[in-house]
């Protein structure tokens, strides 16, 4: 797609449209379930104009009319034909906007942003949206789905080797101490938890499978950087409020669920703190490898004892999030599950903003 | 340096024994090859995946060695007044009891292997060389660290006595403890910081730190800083090292 700015005016697309309906096998059905953009693209006026001519106003309508779109549920047939016009209109709509250069087009990204940041209509969105109602759309790309589960796998490989490693010398701090506070300090952790037999298997499958691990974890930043999805799942000040009312939903303070998009304020809350915890193993993990060639790092977490005990706590913040996490898709969205797998997704919650 | 694998040198090792002794128990229900629970989750890679681990262990010390081991770089030094109390500074030896030279009179440190001028240095022709003194962080392969003040000659003044030949790449360091010897690569051995210490704590070293001459780093984990030193070999082939051939990452660079 084009640059992150100008996907911003007609949100929901970027994984449909950038996914390459034209050249998978798929592309049919692709093309088909993404009526979000293709009805977004096709019945907004504002999207047909000349980009430069733009303003407030159209972005904030496409933003409201596809939301709107994304829980019509049109049926697959109206929605095929419709779907070759944006694979033609939206580039063309979007691409010279950036590349003109002139004020509004400069402005236009940002006031997108704003608009499409702004609380949708409560009947525009997706609050849990009746079963068999429900429309199939298009949710995660396969960067998203591989990197994840990848990094899963990964994750429990550098998790057991880490408690093997940790189980060679079970405290924190200098020698001659004091020890930093540590429940589980002095224990070895039980054999099952742990990866690699002695201490040199444990350091070996750890800093074998750190590669892997850093690899897939910037390949899934990338993407969400450059795809504009990162929009859909960074935690931001605005969120702050709807954070606050979802919570008091969850704790029935609060009768109707509040209206969301992709992930609800909280969940944002919680994938953007997962990324930044990802972000804070890698770079104290880095920190303890190397002490003394990237002692800049090792300074920056404190030193090299606190950068290990850093590094500890993040694994039980890990299975925390986990936890809370894999119980949280069973219980509340199970349709999240097959869309993590297949990308497709039939669910409460089918807004993609 | 440290006992990198509990299972050896268990005496010198405070408070930990229930735990080595189930790991030698473990160890040895590998050997027989159970095939229980502890043993699949003790995995080491096995036939198939233990060769592929090795391999990126060695691409790791191929970053480590080539793009993050600078030669000007200095590891940070501490003031001396946060020294570890000397007590709880950890050593080890592979021997029991320690390894001693019965005449220190007749103790010498050989330079040899590709070099156009093998060295046969006494105590006191290295006390002569060039000295460095440094206050630093020792860094075991098990996590742990300690401060303490180290003094010698560096390596690279020795190097330059000895003047190796273009074929040499690799270093070896002996020792008289039990076989135990260390691989190095040249660039780490020629930092400013790598020394071949005679004194500990201002202090003649100790035979527990390795008395009397010990290969000391801040740049290199606490298993590749030989005690005990007898001599040194320029190699064109990489040596490997008494843990480095088990199974431990051969670089040991921090």
């Amino acid at each position: 797609m084009s640059g992150k700015d100008s996907d911003a005016p007609a949100p929901p697309r970027p994984p449909d449209t950038a996914d390459g309906a034209g050249s998978s096998p798929t592309a049919v059905d692709r093309a088909g379930a993404s009526e979000v953009s293709a009805a977004a693209g096709a019945h907004d006026p504002g999207a047909e104009r000349e980009p430069a001519a733009a303003d407030t106003a159209a972005a904030a309508s496409a933003a409201a009319a596809s939301a709107a779109a994304a829980s019509a549920a049109a049926a697959p047939a109206a929605v095929v034909p419709a779907a070759v016009v944006p694979a033609a209109v939206a580039p063309a709509a979007v691409v010279p906007a950036a590349a003109a250069g002139d004020v509004v087009g400069r402005l236009q990204p940002a006031v997108a942003v704003l608009a499409a940041a702004a609380p949708p209509p409560a009947a525009a969105t997706g609050v849990a949206v009746p079963a068999g109602k429900r429309p199939l759309v298009h949710r995660h790309h396969w960067l998203v789905r591989v990197t994840h589960w990848a990094n899963a796998v990964l994750l429990v490989g550098m998790i057991g080797s880490g408690l093997q490693i940790y189980s060679a010398f079970g405290h924190f701090g200098r020698r001659g101490g004091p020890y930093y506070p540590n429940p589980f300090d002095g224990k070895p952790f039980p054999l099952w938890a742990r990866l690699g037999g002695w201490l040199a298997g444990g350091l070996n499958w750890h800093f074998a499978l750190a590669w892997p691990f850093v690899v897939t974890g910037a390949a899934y930043l990338l993407y969400m950087a450059f795809s504009g999805e990162w929009r859909s799942l960074l935690f931001r000040p605005s969120d702050v409020p709807r954070a606050v009312a979802m919570q008091l939903y969850y704790l029935r303070l609060r009768k109707d669920h509040p209206p969301q998009g992709k992930h609800n304020a909280l969940q944002k809350g919680a994938y953007t703190f997962i990324l930044l915890l990802g972000v804070i193993s890698v770079l104290s993990g880095f920190a303890i490898y190397k002490p003394a060639q990237l002692s800049w790092l090792t300074t920056l977490f404190g030193g090299y004892e606190l950068a290990r005990y850093w590094h500890f706590w993040a694994v039980f913040l890990f299975l925390a999030f986990t936890l809370v996490h894999v119980t949280l898709v069973l219980l509340v969205d199970p349709a999240s599950l097959r869309a993590m797998i297949t990308g497709w997704y039939r669910g409460r919650f089918p807004s993609h903003d | 340096m440290t006992d990198p694998r509990a299972a050896r040198g268990a005496a010198d090792r405070p408070g930990r024994g229930g735990e080595l002794s189930r790991r030698d128990l473990f160890r040895l229900g590998l050997t027989a090859g159970g095939a229980s629970l502890a043993a699949a989750c003790g995995w080491d890679g096995g036939p198939h995946l233990g060769p592929t681990l090795h391999a990126v262990s060695l691409a790791n010390d191929w970053v480590g060695e080539k793009l993050l081991v600078s030669s000007s770089r200095l590891a940070p030094v501490y003031p001396v007044s946060r020294r570890t109390p000397a007590g709880l500074f950890p050593a080890y030896s592979i021997s029991h009891p320690l390894p001693v030279v019965a005449d220190p009179a007749a103790w010498a440190f050989e330079v040899k292997g590709l070099v156009e001028r093998p060295q046969r240095l006494t105590l006191a022709m290295l006390q002569a060389l060039p000295r460095v003194t440094y206050t630093v962080k020792h860094h075991c392969v098990e996590g742990w660290t300690a401060i303490a003040t180290w003094t010698g000659v560096p390596v690279a003044s020795v190097i330059a006595l000895a003047r190796p030949t273009a074929a040499a790449r690799y270093l070896r360091f002996d020792s008289f403890d039990h076989g135990y010897f260390n691989g190095w690569d040249l660039k780490s051995a020629m930092h400013p910081q790598t020394i071949l210490a005679y004194a500990w704590n201002d202090r003649p070293i100790t035979p527990a730190h390795g008395a009397p001459l010990r290969l000391y780093s801040p740049i290199k984990l606490g298993y590749k800083l030989t005690k005990f030193l007898t001599a040194m070999t320029f190699t064109a082939e990489r040596p490997l090292g008494y843990w480095e051939g088990q199974g431990y990452p051969w670089l040991g660079g921090v």
